[in-house]
């Protein structure tokens, strides 16, 4: 990863230079070594820009914002990055004209929980060469395999196709992912009775602090101003006082975003406390696939997605499992 | 409806009953004319079509108590405004699926299609989801405490 | 803050015998807003609507709340109320208790609850209601009539007298439909052709009336008073403008083997054809599937023969796009298939007919020149069985569940018809009941029965079977409570009729709505019978529902006065309950014009001054004059930016509020 960190700086460095872009958007250390950030760069401050196995952050949201102003952007996407550039393109949320897209490979994002779990704490300094993950901590050198520590959506990765780029950085050494079966924790639930489902629910809801982590990560979720925050919505709630209002949120949210949400991951990502809500935009995922045809939002950039389309013989409602009764 | 079901300690089940304006409600309408009986805990609300419901509106009812909502629109196919159904199927298809999945009683909430002409068959949805309801039983799991009296 | 009336209706004893009406008014007499609630023996009444004029102007009402029938019975009336003692006709709200309440409950006390629930309801609605203000949008004046019946001709000529521009859309090659095939009309027994074909003529020679034979109606898109339909005009591959109608090209058409439609199959015609002699437009058409031009590339005689160069058999079909102000549907029917009903042995006995077909082998233009010839040895029948309700009033897979009411009289005169041309044969009619209200109608039937000497027998026939050339007919006579045998030499069965297949697809087209038999629905089945719900949209002849020739000239011409009182007017109100976005809540992402059916949201880039910050955004449009309101943008926008209006958002909420109070 360090030889791509480097070919991308060299990248951006000659796009900067011949007048292609004005900046670049990429990320960079956070206070800890495992939060990197995303961050806007020049020729000048473009030695901090990081890529390492900490960058997890899916930059295309901030196009939204960095494509209304003046200038091109050169934008860092890792494949699955990719697919929510396409859909925010197909919603007419970015300006493509002002954005250059470079595609950059990804060996998969390592999960900081994961590493502590195994003991590889104090983390200073992390890399990776075909795999193999060698982190620096306060305690010394520690090495694992980056497949031992993924993080959960990239045991779900949608593989290394950029699905729109200008350019791409080639990847001199790819490494094969573990993944494991995507919808096996959905269906696992849905093998639940409808109590331990509710059980299960309650106990990974009730934690919601609504901090609106998910909704600042989440690409799909990038309305101007929110429902919830609209006080002319009648619905508009700014904290969980009342179990209620943490599932309204959370239902609606995924609701909001349901054939519109590429599967990115961010918002289980970015959740202090650690509540897996991609169970709730897969199982919209999971339904979309089994009874309107397998759709992979973000793929393209204009096919109509599944809630604004409809066949005449569609399965009527109810006909969905949701679960076992 | 609270307030009586502590006094006479029996479940009168609280529904709330979305109709398109075209063909359900002139479908409950016609279960009127023709003096077919359903329970009283139905309570209708008018929209234009079925696509009108937002499932904001499913979930402020049973937020403020209700244990049932049913959604009646015109049949697929037969959309006064050709599509409107279609899209609600969709939406509501997902969105029941979900509730089911985060553990809500299945049949709580429901979509029925009744023509302007199905009175009967109005009526007879109408006392079967009651009778459902009744069966389920109040709802606690989508509830907000706050608004219990 | 609203200051609301509430007008609670007895509906005499309707409401008031279920549901305490003043316990009603006295409910929700301090509900926010109001500062009035009363109740009066009949709202909509003269004296009930001046009590809510009054009481506009001696309170200073903002807002009108009835406690009444169902809103799509007076809703229009009391906003009609409103605007006459000057309130906005939108500030008016309806709680239905009656259909929806007092007519579905017998206990009072529970009657009574929910009435209250409901006017709360509308009280909690209304607080929340805005003065909406219609909307025009301009007529086209000109109407297209789908299907060239006697039910289209009727309509179209109406219309044009009227001094509208009419189409007619035909899909065959001829105007006249199922009139033109049949040999006389009851109760009077004057020929078909007679009363028929002058009005063929006169719709294909009227200034104001355009014929679109051969033609289907492919799309349709927009609204009443503007609606943009796309009609295929099938190649005939021979030029309108060029042919005479002299006939040599059927003369000399080698392929004569195709079977002749509008002699049901009976006898042939040539692949290049006109239905039958009176055919209007007298233009022939190439049927592909016959002629050996289309299957070989050889032959062209039609061609060579032609005098004025009329054959064109490069000719494509043709989409032509126009627009209409009003659209007419007039489809039509036909007999229902025969192939399910095996106890009759229609498919494997040519002397088992339709009636349709025997109207075609009595009449001097069929296959036999008019003389009763049975079809498979062209020898005069003896007997002839006719049996009635063959797929009518029929609730197994194979029927329809409705009478076809036609066929009761069609039957008397055919029995009737033969018994005077051939007093020395046999008929029998059997019936499951004889229904024959009209005008001279029961006297025409006596006739049958005590002038002509026709057999009538109540019962229905159970078999029929071919046995050495004679047709063994088993049947019950359910008065003796005998079984019946007779050696029949031809049956006629009475086929239930049902509504064109076309119809169904134009209906999903024009987004009007149909039965479950397939006619299409009435606005209102006593009040607005010739419209159809959907605006613009109107309904002649048995496309609504089984009519005889009277009836359907009788609809043909009410619907036609329907349409002319639209095209009369220069400008519609538009329905001002539309949807409308906020462009600061706008994101731009088009979810709501992916849903729209209309076409009505466009998006157009705009500088918004969102609280001090302007930027160039791009931001959803409605266009009022074509959005009709279903609200299927206002879900699919997930920033809540699309509303609509009458039916908004926080209004839906607050009813659910009111109701879970």
């Amino acid at each position: 990863m360090q030889a791509v960190e480097k070919a991308i700086k060299e990248k951006a460095r000659a796009l900067l230079a011949d007048g292609t872009v004005d900046r670049v958007l990429g990320w960079e250390k956070g206070e800890y070594c495992y939060d990197n950030t995303p961050a806007v760069f020049t020729a000048e401050n473009l030695d901090s820009l990081v890529y390492n196995s900490f960058c997890g952050a899916n930059l295309s949201k901030y196009l939204i914002a960095e494509s209304k102003k003046e200038g091109r952007v050169l934008a860092l996407l890792k494949p699955c990055d990719t697919y929510s550039f396409n859909q925010l393109i197909k919603e007419h949320r970015i300006d493509r004209e002002k954005v250059y897209v470079l595609g950059i490979p990804c060996h998969g994002i390592a999960d900081v929980e994961k590493l502590n779990a195994k003991g590889i704490k104090g983390i200073e300094r992390i890399t990776e060469d075909g795999g193999k993950l060698i982190v620096q901590t306060m305690y010394g050198e520690k090495e694992c395999e980056l497949n031992d520590v993924l993080l959960e959506r990239c045991m779900a990765c949608k593989g290394p196709e950029h699905m729109v780029s200008d350019d791409v950085t080639e990847d001199s050494a790819p490494v094969e992912l573990r993944k494991h079966d995507r919808f096996g924790m959905v269906e696992k639930l849905m093998q639940m009775t409808p109590d331990e489902r509710f059980e299960f629910w309650r106990s990974e809801l009730s934690r919601c602090i609504r901090c609106n982590a998910c909704r600042n990560a989440c690409p799909a979720c990038s309305c101007l101003k929110c429902v919830f925050d609209n006080d002319a919505s009648g619905v508009s709630s700014k904290a969980n006082v009342d179990t209620f209002e943490e599932n309204m949120f959370h239902i609606i949210r995924a609701f909001h975003v349901a054939g519109r949400c590429t599967d990115c991951g961010e918002c289980s990502r970015v959740c202090p406390q650690g509540i897996p809500l991609h169970l709730l935009n897969r199982k919209f995922i999971h339904d979309i696939n089994e009874n309107y045809g397998e759709y992979q939002a973000g793929a393209d950039d204009s096919s109509a997605w599944p809630l604004v389309d409809y066949t005449q013989d569609d399965v009527e409602p109810g006909a969905i499992k949701g679960g076992k009764n | 409806m609270q307030v009586e079901k502590q006094e006479t300690g029996e479940f009168k089940p609280l529904i709330v009953a979305f109709c398109c304006n075209w063909c359900s409600y002139a479908g409950a309408d016609l279960a009127g004319t023709s003096r077919l009986n359903y329970p009283a805990n139905v309570k209708i609300i008018r929209v234009p079509c079925s696509c009108r419901v937002n499932p904001l509106f499913i979930l402020r009812a049973f937020q403020r108590g209700a244990d049932g909502v049913i959604i009646n629109g015109c049949h697929p196919g037969d959309c006064h405004y050709s599509t409107g159904n279609y899209y609600a199927r969709r939406r509501m298809a997902l969105l029941f699926s979900m509730l089911e999945y985060l553990g809500i009683e299945k049949g709580r909430t429901r979509v029925e299609w009744v023509s302007a002409a199905e009175g009967q068959r109005f009526a007879q949805v109408m006392n079967e989801f009651v009778e459902t309801i009744h069966n389920l039983g109040e709802n606690k799991r989508l509830e907000d405490l706050r608004c219990k009296r | 803050m609203q200051r609301i009336g509430v007008f609670v209706c007895w509906c005499g004893s309707n409401i008031a015998a279920t549901v305490d009406v003043s316990a009603v008014a006295e409910a929700v007499k301090n509900e926010p807003g109001v500062v009035l609630a009363t109740d009066y023996q009949y709202m909509c009444s003269e004296v009930g609507q001046a009590k809510i004029k009054d009481a506009i102007k001696e309170h200073g009402l903002t807002g009108v709340v009835v406690c009444s029938c169902s809103p799509r019975m007076h809703e229009a009336t009391f906003r009609k109320t409103a605007a006459a003692a000057g309130l906005n006709p939108y500030m008016v709200e309806i709680a239905n208790i009656r259909e929806q309440c007092s007519w579905i409950h017998k206990d009072k006390e529970e009657g009574t609850e929910k009435a209250i629930i409901l006017a709360k309801a509308a009280i909690a609605k209304l607080n929340l209601n805005a003065p909406l203000i219609a909307g025009e949008s301009p007529v086209v004046k000109r109407a297209l009539v789908i299907g060239g019946g006697i039910a289209g001709i009727q309509t179209a000529l109406d219309i044009a007298d009227a001094g509208y521009e009419v189409d007619i859309v035909e899909k065959s090659p001829t105007i006249g439909g199922k009139m033109a095939q049949l040999d006389k009309t009851f109760p009077t027994l004057d020929c078909a052709a007679c009363i028929l074909t002058p009005k063929m003529v006169d719709a294909a020679q009227h200034e104001k009336i355009h014929l679109y034979t051969y033609s289907e109606v492919e799309k349709v898109s927009g609204f009443v008073g503007n609606f943009t339909v796309d009609i295929r005009k099938k190649a005939r591959n021979v030029k309108e403008d060029l042919c005479t109608g002299c006939g040599v090209c059927m003369e000399k058409c080698p392929s004569k083997k195709a079977k002749s439609e509008f002699n049901m199959g009976l006898n042939a015609r040539s692949a290049i054809y006109v239905p039958f002699a009176q055919a209007v437009p007298n233009v022939p058409v190439i049927d592909h599937s016959a002629c050996i031009h289309y299957k070989t590339g050889k032959c062209g005689l039609c061609e060579k023969s032609c005098p004025s160069d009329a054959i064109d058999f490069e000719q494509q079909d043709e989409i032509i796009t126009r627009e209409y102000g009003a659209i007419i549907a007039a489809t039509g029917f036909n007999p229902i298939p025969m192939d399910d009903f095996d106890e009759y042995g229609y498919s494997q006995n040519p002397d088992v007919v339709t009636s349709l077909e025997f109207e075609r082998l009595m009449n001097a233009a069929g296959p036999t020149k008019g003389v009763l010839l049975r079809p498979s040895d062209g020898k005069h029948p003896k007997t002839l069985v006719f049996v009635q309700c063959v797929g009518s009033r029929d609730t197994t897979e194979c029927g329809k569940p409705y009478c076809s009411k036609i066929c009761c009289m069609y039957t008397a005169k055919h029995a009737m018809l033969v018994r005077e041309k051939y007093p020395d044969t046999e008929v029998y009619v059997f019936y499951i009941d004889v229904r024959t209200p009209g005008k001279n109608f029961d006297e025409f039937q006596r006739r049958a029965v005590e002038q002509y000497g026709v057999n009538y027998v109540k019962g229905m026939v159970g078999k029929v079977a071919e046995e050495d050339g004679v047709l063994k007919v088993q049947a019950s006579d359910l008065i003796s409570g005998t079984q019946m045998h007779i050696d029949a030499d031809m049956v006629i069965l009475a086929a239930a009729i049902e509504p064109d297949k076309s119809a169904r697809p134009l209906a999903t087209m024009l987004t009007a709505s149909m039965d479950t038999n397939d006619f299409f629905t009435e606005a209102h089945p006593k009040l607005r019978p010739v419209e159809s719900p959907t605006a613009g949209v109107f309904l002649s002849g048995v496309c609504q529902g089984p009519k005889d020739i009277p009836e359907t000239v009788a609809q043909a011409g009410a619907a036609a006065s329907k349409v002319i009182g639209l095209l009369a007017k220069d400008k519609l109100t538009c329905n001002p309950c539309v949807a409308g976005a906020s462009e600061l809540l706008c994101n731009g992402c088009s979810a709501c014009q992916n849903v729209c059916p209309y076409g009505a949201i466009e998006y157009v880039e705009k500088e918004i001054n969102d609280h001090g910050v302007r930027e160039t955004r791009r931001v959803a449009q409605v266009n009022e004059a074509v959005c009709q309101g279903c609200g299927a943008c206002t879900v699919t926008c997930p920033s809540g930016a699309m509303d609509l209006k009458g039916f908004t958002n926080k209004q839906i909420m607050a009813e659910v509020d009111a109701i879970c109070r």
